[in-house]
């Protein structure tokens, strides 16, 4: 049942070209407007993070680029086609993976299961080898029940899985929320090989330290809008702007 | 003892029933979170698509086991499509009503055409017969019945919990929304999912054909009973409620034999004393 995917690393769109941009983009849960006008932009092969408080708006960007949030207005462009009306399984074959705050690991499969459960949208995902190279842990557990795994090895799993499926556009969303500083610093690792690998990542991340580590761009979202935007070289000049966002 | 080992095969059979109307029953509530009250009424559209094939178009049993489960299937997903997918997210109670004013409607066309009385299915001829076991003489065709239900059902099963397809559907059962964003199509999935349930409600319909008759009120009178079986064996477990049908049609056999006042009684004082000790049923997850 191995899927022998060929061993290629996904080709950079476009040479580091835009790949995603998003504009105006408004969105509601229900009754409650969330998103207020988000505008930004992902290059191809940039890790790209975006900060902010609890309930700024973060992971609802996420979940609105993936088509997750049923009202959203505004323009969501993917490689120049836009994706504002596209449902989320269109958007899934597009080459844009998500893996959610809460992971999603489902208790109904086993490990193996899990990590074989998205679909190939195309070719170019790294081949199991790669993966458990990455994450031996997940080897020597693949016939247990997703959810008797730790909160650590659960995340990783829920990395793994979207890295087998060729898309080249991950988000993921607070990867190290809640997990060991050891766990933390593996998940680091992982986000800088991905990057070499030429994968391009939107993050959401509230703990900076552990995004100053591996991204290129930050975003800061407040209230439903992006209200700041500097590069990893300007992070130190922004620092006490940033502590205020943060207010931390 | 004869009648021992007669009461333990009526068992069986209707146990087969149990099992395969249970099956779609627990099959449609994990994916579709809906508790299908039209299954007695696809059970009976089953026995009559066979009736027709065979009265109008000339299509054997044989044939029939295979079409009448499409046909059927093709129906439920039509009515999924244009009616029960509206109903996602809201309250079961909203299922439950559209489901069972769908019976009633379909049960009402075909006793305004049919009558309640039933009409005759004949057994096909290769199963015709029975065979001395020595301790009991058994017709062959309910042999069948019961050998071909527990075959359809295992098969379920193994589709359901060890191939890929299946993980989708347990995914999907847990979180539709992260399974869609994986890049599956769980609307198209679901859809087939209501049809692969009431295929298997329909494929009972046929195999009861040639011992119960063609009746409109033929899965009325079943369906009752078969919820029973599902509150005791839980909606959330496949093996569950195989095991539990066939147990239970045994069970009702034995009651038949040893205490005949109580045979139709004895499952829903089972349902009962299963809610008091465990009210999501034996082998079932809370909803």
């Amino acid at each position: 049942m191995v899927e022998t995917a060929t061993a290629q690393a996904p080709a950079k769109t476009a040479s580091g070209g835009n790949i995603l941009q998003v504009r105006n983009l408004e969105a509601w849960y229900g009754e409650s407007h969330i998103l207020h006008g988000i505008n930004f932009d992902v290059n191809a092969g940039e890790v790209v993070t975006l900060l902010g408080r609890n309930g700024a708006g973060k992971t609802t960007t996420l979940k609105s680029i993936m088509g997750i949030i049923g009202k959203r207005t505004g323009s969501v462009k993917f490689n120049n086609q836009d994706i504002i009306r596209t449902t989320s399984d269109k958007i899934a074959r597009m080459g844009i993976a998500f893996c959610p705050e809460e992971r999603g690991i489902f208790s109904s499969l086993d490990v193996r299961e899990n990590l074989m459960l998205p679909p190939v949208v195309r070719p170019g995902g790294l081949p199991l080898e790669q993966i458990f190279d990455l994450f031996p842990n997940l080897k020597e557990r693949l016939n247990s029940q997703g959810t008797k795994l730790s909160g650590g090895e659960q995340q990783m799993l829920a990395i793994a899985r979207i890295l087998r499926t060729g898309a080249n556009f991950l988000m993921l969303d607070e990867p190290t929320e809640g997990l060991a500083p050891v766990i933390i610093q593996q998940i680091g690792h992982t986000i800088a090989r991905l990057k070499k690998e030429g994968f391009t990542i939107l993050l959401v991340e509230q703990n900076f330290r552990f995004a100053s580590t591996v991204a290129d761009r930050y975003y800061v979202v407040e209230h439903g809008k992006i209200i700041d935007g500097f590069s990893n070289a300007e992070l130190a000049a922004n620092m006490d702007k940033l502590h205020t966002y943060l207010g931390v | 003892m004869q009648a021992l080992y007669a009461q333990l095969l009526v068992g069986l059979i209707n146990g087969s029933f149990y099992a395969l109307l249970s099956l779609g029953l627990a099959v449609i509530f994990g994916m579709l979170n809906i508790i299908n009250f039209a299954h007695g009424a696809v059970y009976m559209m089953g026995a009559f698509a066979a009736y027709f094939l065979l009265n109008l178009g000339g299509i054997n049993y044989w044939w029939a086991l295979l079409l009448a489960p499409i046909i059927v299937g093709i129906f439920g997903m039509i009515l999924e499509r244009t009616m029960l997918q509206w109903l996602t997210g809201l309250d079961h109670l909203y299922g439950l009503l559209l489901t069972f004013g769908i019976a009633l409607i379909v049960q009402g066309v075909f006793q305004n055409y049919f009558g309640s009385s039933g009409l005759p299915y004949a057994i096909p001829d290769q199963l015709k017969g029975g065979m001395n076991l020595g301790f009991m003489f058994l017709p062959v065709y309910r042999g069948w019945v019961v050998i071909f239900s527990l075959v359809v059902c295992i098969a379920t099963w193994f589709l359901i919990e060890k191939t890929r397809l299946g993980a989708y559907l347990r995914a999907a059962t847990e979180n539709p929304t992260l399974v869609r964003a994986f890049g599956v199509n769980v609307p198209r999935m679901i859809t087939l999912t209501y049809g692969l349930g009431v295929g298997l409600a329909a494929l009972a319909g046929v195999l009861s054909a040639p011992i119960n008759q063609v009746r409109p009120l033929m899965g009325a009178d079943l369906i009752i009973v078969v919820f029973a079986v599902v509150v005791i064996g839980g909606m959330g477990s496949i093996m569950g409620s195989i095991i539990t049908g066939f147990a239970l049609g045994v069970i009702e056999g034995m009651t038949k034999y040893f205490y005949p006042e109580a045979s139709n009684t004895v499952v829903f004082v089972l349902m009962v004393l299963v809610l008091l000790v465990k009210p999501t049923g034996l082998t079932g997850r809370a909803a």
